[in-house]
This record gives structure tokens, C-alpha cells and sequence, in this order.
């Protein structure tokens, strides 16, 4: 089909879609109006789990099911994308260390930042049942601080600081965990993913239950998971072109 | 007059992320245009769980002020999280059909190789 046909086929269907669009938008529920019915379940049912943060407690204790099917999602995306990039055995002889030049400030940006990012990644998901954040959230900032190191230009030292097998280890064992922890709460609770554990003071580090330990396992899982993802992409920026 | 803002802008990113699929010269393009297309189901979730005057779901133990919807918020972020993983895996896939097909275009991807 030409890029003419295919453009106008796209059209009509999406002239169809934004009409059914349109229809059902002119039907919705007023907009920013007090018709929430889930928020009005969640919140009660929140409170009595000590959770500040709503949303972590839909994430990690309300609807903890559907987020180990999201981390489910993850393990598999990482582990497609390994199979995907690894290097051939030709590939793997033609891989070269970076050469290039840093401009001096952005390695030193990224020197200072290096810390900096981590700690934030760490606060965040240490304190996803608390404040806006979690385990999802923490473990991208962790993994991209890590990869400062790169932008800083130092490869070598990425590479050495960035043991990929323990990566992998971790982001296999914390989706373990979670399982785990379903299937304490499944045994001590009655339910899969029951929050178990006690409750603790509204507002302390150490409340909420099992919130912040699934927040903690997301949180390892999306970082190493992330790590591993962005090294095979890094490495493949690393093979040389074979024509040069 | 600003809900309707909000469901068109949705409406308007899906429609244009799918006819940027559609009209896509190259597999990178054709990734990217997933992503926005993806985007206007945030704006579509967020939108939903709007409400005039309400605070972030971020309570006290005494809450009076009414708070937005959490459980869109959720759902939202399991959609970034699950396009990001998608963009991933696409990308991935994007690298393979370079290396054995030495194009990006999907229009010259005729046919199946091993």
C-alpha cells in the first residue's frame, strides 16, 4: 500500500475514533467534579493502614497484585531486551572502549551530581509510603544517577562499579521477594499480598506494613533492571562500525 | 470549558501518535510515535481523577480537604512504567532489523528473513 493509500485509510479511521471520542466525552461525569468512587474507598481504607501517600498504598498494598504483574512486565522487558542485544561473537571482537572527549565541566557536573542523585533515588524509595515517590519512581532516578558516570565520560569506571551478574541477581531475587512477601501475608493473613505487618505511627519511616518493603523490592528491581538495560543499549554504542 | 481542553488534548495526542505510526519513514519514528500515542492516556487517566479545589493524595491523619483520585494516578503510573519498558524492548528490536537488514524504513521490511 502507498504512503498515499495508507494516510488516507488513517484518516477515515481516525476521523471514526475521535467522533467516538468526542461522543463519549460529552457523556463523561462533570469534569473536576466530587464523583470519585475509588478515591472515596481508597481513602478510609488508606488511613487504616497508616499510608500517607494514597497512591503507594494502591501500588503496594490495596492493588499489590497488579503491581507484581507490572514488575512481572519489567523482569521480562529486561530480559527480552538481553536476548535482543547481546553482542555477537563478531561483534564482541570489535568492541572498543570509548575514546572521545569530556568537556572538564560536565565531568565535573557529573562528579557532584553523582551523590547527589543517588541519595535523592535512595529518599525516594525509602520513603514512598511517606512522601510522592516509591519504588518505581526511586529506582529510575538510582539507575540513570549511576549512568552519570557515564556521561561523565568514564567508561571504564562504569563498567567497574556496574557488575551487571549481581544486577541481574538483584533484580531476579527482589521479584522473588515479592513474592514472597505475598505469600507471608498469604499464610499469616489469609490473603495473597496481605498487609501483615504492623501498622506502626502515621508518618514514621517505619509504618504502613508491608508498603515500604514492596516499595524497597520495587525499587531494587526497576534499579538493577534498569542498569542491565541500559548497559546492553551503552554496549551496543560501543561496537564499531565494521566498514570503518 | 478546561475538561473539555483535557479530553481533546488526550484525544489529540492517541489520534497523532497512531497516524504518526501510519506515516512513519523510519523504525525510531515509529517508537517514539507509540510513546505519544501512549501519552494521551496519561492526560485521559489524570484528567478523570481531576477535581476542582482538591489537594495531592498526600494525607494527614485528619484530612478535610478533599484529595484527586489516586487510583488514576496509579493506573498512570503503571502506564508509564509499562511504555517504558515497551520503548525498550522496540528499541531493541529496532537494533536487530538494522543489523540483518541493513534499513530502518519500515516500507522496504518486505519480507520475513531468518
Amino acid at each position: 500500500m502507498t504512503l498515499r493509500a495508507r494516510t488516507w485509510l488513517c484518516a477515515a479511521g481516525a476521523l471514526g475514533v475521535a467522533v467516538l471520542l468526542v461522543t463519549a466525552f460529552l457523556r463523561m461525569p462533570r469534569f473536576g467534579g466530587d464523583l470519585h468512587v475509588y478515591r472515596d474507598l481508597a481513602l478510609p481504607a488508606t488511613l487504616a493502614r497508616m499510608t500517607p501517600n494514597l497512591v503507594s498504598s494502591v501500588n503496594f498494598d490495596l492493588r499489590a497484585l497488579d503491581t507484581l504483574g507490572e514488575e512481572t512486565i519489567v523482569a521480562a522487558a529486561v530480559v527480552g531486551t538481553l536476548s535482543l542485544l547481546q553482542p555477537s561473537p563478531a561483534e564482541r571482537e570489535r568492541i572498543e572502549p570509548q575514546r572521545g572527549y569530556v568537556m572538564p565541566v560536565v565531568k565535573v557536573a557529573g562528579y557532584l551530581l553523582l551523590p547527589v542523585t543517588l541519595l535523592l533515588g535512595l529518599d525516594v524509595v525509602a520513603h514512598g509510603h511517606l512522601t510522592p515517590g516509591g519504588g518505581f519512581q526511586g529506582g529510575v532516578v538510582l539507575a540513570t544517577g549511576w549512568h552519570l558516570l557515564y556521561i561523565s565520560g568514564s567508561y571504564p569506571a562504569l563498567a567497574r562499579l556496574r557488575p551487571i551478574d549481581w544486577c541481574e541477581y538483584a533484580e531476579a531475587a527482589a521479584t522473588g521477594l515479592y513474592v514472597v512477601t505475598g505469600l507471608a501475608g498469604l499464610i499469616a493473613g489469609g490473603a495473597f499480598l496481605a498487609n501483615v505487618l504492623p501498622k506502626g505511627e502515621f508518618g514514621s519511616l517505619l509504618s504502613a506494613g508491608t508498603v515500604p518493603v514492596l516499595s524497597v523490592l520495587v525499587g531494587i528491581e526497576v534499579a538493577a533492571g534498569l542498569v542491565v538495560l541500559l548497559a546492553q543499549f551503552l554496549g551496543q554504542g560501543l561496537i564499531r562500525e565494521e566498514h570503518s | 470549558m478546561i475538561g473539555m481542553a483535557c479530553y481533546g488534548v488526550a484525544g489529540w495526542l492517541l489520534l497523532l501518535g497512531a497516524i504518526g505510526i501510519v506515516r512513519s519513514r523510519h523504525l525510531v519514528h515509529t517508537v517514539v510515535s507509540l510513546s505519544v500515542a501512549q501519552a494521551g492516556t496519561y492526560v485521559l487517566l489524570l484528567g478523570i481523577g481531576y477535581q476542582d479545589q482538591a489537594g495531592a493524595p498526600i494525607v494527614a491523619q485528619d484530612q478535610r480537604q478533599p484529595v484527586v483520585d489516586p487510583m488514576v494516578q496509579a493506573m498512570t503510573l503503571t502506564d508509564i512504567v509499562v511504555s517504558a519498558t515497551i520503548t525498550a524492548l522496540l528499541l531493541g528490536l529496532t537494533i536487530q532489523i538494522s543489523k540483518r537488514h541493513g534499513t530502518v524504513d519500515p516500507d522496504e521490511l518486505r519480507a520475513l528473513r531468518g
